[in-house]
């Protein structure tokens, strides 16, 4: 017996009762539709939060310095000046799993417009791609500061939206200027509000500017972070903006100069080094590899020798990503586990019809038989029938649930994703359904006892 | 050398502790080109013989030797390709496919076999086993469709399909008026005379057995009259 002439038979049973057969398939037509239907629809949500969660920054990198340390004190990460711009550029360069890598100085001290006074969270100095990299979009007013503003060390800045209410009063500060630590930063542009972060921390109470800027103007070392607002704001009065203030609280080796002379002669720094770099992988799922691209190239840049520790350290939000991966694969295995209910349902009912069809259809049974059938082509005839019924009704289920999930698309605009891996899966689970249900009324069939079937009545 | 020839066939059923002996000990012949009656009441174990004759069954004890071969010891997958090449089946209640043409009801044993014929082939073998039989024209009526006698020639297109040497009709006109119970005996004696098949008819009715040029009389399990033909008779 030829596998067309089994198809053929089948069929041609099917055919007989056509109602039945429509019926049995309906539990797998709802099955499948619904396994389809909710892979679509689920893998469209699942994209969507995917991007939700990537703007919150799951794949953002945090390259910094290592640790300093000095006769067995180390100072904490961060603490070693290791890190330079350079390395910033040539991440963006050669790695080609970073999608974007921006250089980072921070500052913390005063701000002053008029007769108010802020101290932001933040003082960043950075490159313009800082705003692709935390995702912050279209500006709400102004324009961003751009590379010639950070090649030339120009005095703008960005505000966010809780510097613009607490000095402006609401009011707009595009083109006034303000002053950090006493250097005037002429405002270019307002950032959009982003609210707070998973930490809870205020990410609108914010100032943006050109590294450079911030480095050579306002703190003259990322050294100086920390204490040096509360000094700097007390003895602001007295002092020029000099970059003189590498080592606060050391010991006089030798006469103070006097504000004058260091304005005169500003203490070259020697090395130029930033405070982190932020980078972002190309997707989530890039993060890995983007990690080992860095570690290598930084690795080589700065000479460390295979068995060295390195002198710097990459974290990524680990947190972000995780909750990513675990929401997604929650969302599919509900997913899989209702579909799996609803399968099993259809699947029983086939069972059921099979064994009505096979007592219903004894004396055809014992009649084959006795023109020659054996055990196995009747076994395979029966079980095919149900194959063929699973088949059809996936292959109905497969154009339900994609009608179903473009007709969500439509009229509930929701993101939706065509799946060739649902469409497959579904085909293989429904002829398997089809089989485990099937085989057991087949079975029973083909041990059916020639004389006793053909007598049945 | 006969068609069929059984040499001491006993076919005992157990019931429980109960033997029940069906058959006991019971030897006859077929010549090829015969057309023999096989009668009995109920319950004289006709039926099973027609079981054991038609290789649905074995017996319990004895030799069943067809066609040069011995069947009895054979296993049911071999006994269902002989039954498939060698023998055809008439039923009294016709057992045709419901919702199914003639012709695929015709050509269904067709699958079975081990001639490997393509599709059109068994088509076109199906639809000239209608004609001989006079159903040309209704290949593609369905059995309800068709009436008794009609339903029957269909059976028997059925049964030719493969083109056996042996046929058995099992009370072929039991579910017949007596006009159509008689255009399929002539149908039967057709086949025979003209083409000389061997057809073995079981019945209950004198005037059907009439049809036979011998009769095999059971009883009891035992065969009582007419076990060997003319030609093997003086040789038993």
């Amino acid at each position: 017996m030829t596998s067309y002439t089994v198809a053929r038979t089948a069929f041609r049973a099917l055919r007989r009762n056509p109602m039945r057969a429509m019926l049995t398939t309906l539990g797998i037509v709802i099955g499948v539709g619904a396994v389809i239907a909710m892979m679509e629809i689920g893998a469209g949500s699942s994209a969507a939060l995917q991007k939700s969660i990537a703007s919150m920054g799951a794949n953002v990198l945090v390259i910094h310095p290592g640790a300093a340390s000095s006769g067995g004190v180390t100072f904490g990460a961060g603490s070693a000046t290791t890190l330079t711009p350079e390395d910033c550029e040539a991440i963006q360069r050669e790695c080609p799993a970073v999608r974007y890598a921006a250089p980072m100085v921070r500052a913390r001290t005063q701000v002053v417009y008029g007769s108010r006074n802020w101290i932001p969270t933040y003082i960043y100095g950075t490159t313009p791609i800082y705003l692709e990299v935390q995702n912050w979009g279209a500006l709400a007013e102004g324009e961003p500061f751009s590379d010639r503003d950070v090649m030339n060390a120009n005095k703008v800045c960005l505000l966010g939206q809780t510097l613009v209410r607490e000095l402006f009063e609401g009011a707009s500060p595009v083109g006034k200027e303000v002053r950090i630590q006493n250097v005037a930063f002429r405002v270019v542009g307002v950032l959009p509000a982003k609210g707070a972060n998973m930490m809870g921390l205020d990410q609108d109470d914010i100032v943006l500017a050109p590294w450079t800027s911030i480095k050579y103007r306002v703190t003259g070392s990322s050294l100086s972070s920390g204490s040096s607002s509360a000094s700097s704001s007390s003895t602001s009065s007295d002092t020029v903006n000099t970059l003189n203030n590498l080592y606060p609280g050391s010991s006089d080796l030798y006469p103070d100069r006097s504000t004058v002379q260091a304005a005169d002669q500003p203490l070259p720094v020697r090395f130029e080094n930033i405070d982190q770099i932020m980078a972002t992988a190309q997707s989530a799922t890039e993060i890995e590899t983007a990690i080992s691209q860095i570690t290598t190239l930084l690795r080589e840049r700065h000479h460390i020798r295979p068995n060295e520790d390195e002198d710097f350290n990459i974290r990524d939000l680990t947190e972000l990503t995780k909750m990513l991966t675990s929401t997604t694969t929650l969302m599919t295995n509900l997913l899989l586990a209702v579909a799996m209910i609803s399968l099993v349902v259809g699947g029983v009912g086939i069972m059921n019809i099979m064994l009505v069809s096979v007592t219903e259809r004894t004396r055809e049974i014992g009649l084959r038989m006795a023109v020659g059938a054996r055990a196995r082509d009747i076994l395979r005839q029966f079980l095919v029938e149900s194959v063929v019924l699973c088949l059809v009704g996936g292959a109905l289920g497969i154009v339900l649930g994609h009608g179903g999930s473009l007709l969500v698309r439509l009229l509930l605009h929701w993101p939706v994703a065509t799946s060739p891996m649902a469409i497959a899966a579904a085909v293989l689970v429904s002829a398997s359904v089809g089989m485990v249900f099937g085989f057991y009324p087949a079975w029973k069939a083909s041990k059916l006892d020639p004389i006793e079937a053909l007598r049945y009545e | 050398m006969p068609l069929i020839e059984l040499r001491n066939i006993c076919k005992t059923y157990q019931l429980g502790d109960l033997a029940v002996p069906v058959l006991r000990g019971v030897s006859l012949a077929v010549a090829r080109g015969e057309l023999v009656a096989l009668m009995g009441s109920s319950g004289s174990g006709k039926s099973t013989l027609m079981n054991i004759l038609g290789c649905l069954d074995r017996p319990t004890s004895g030799e069943y030797w067809f066609d040069g071969q011995e069947v009895s010891r054979l296993t049911a997958d071999e006994r269902a390709l002989l039954r498939n090449r060698k023998l055809g089946f008439v039923f009294q209640s016709f057992n045709l496919l419901p919702r199914t043409s003639a012709l695929d009801n015709v050509a269904m044993p067709l699958a079975y076999g081990a001639h490997r014929l393509s599709e059109h082939e068994a088509r076109e073998r199906a639809a000239e086993m209608l004609r001989r039989v006079g159903l040309g024209e209704r290949l593609d009526h369905e059995p309800s469709q068709l009436s008794g006698g009609q339903q029957q020639r269909v059976a028997i297109a059925r049964a030719l399909i493969n083109q056996p040497p042996l046929l058995f009709a099992d009370e072929p006109t039991g579910n017949l008026d007596s006009q159509t119970s008689e255009e399929v005996l002539r149908m039967f004696e057709r086949l025979h005379s003209e083409e000389g098949i061997t057809i073995i008819m079981v019945t209950h009715d004198p005037k059907v057995a009439g049809h036979a040029k011998r009769i095999i009389h059971i009883q009891d399990g035992q065969i009582v009259d007419g076990a060997f033909g003319e030609a093997d008779g003086s040789a038993a």
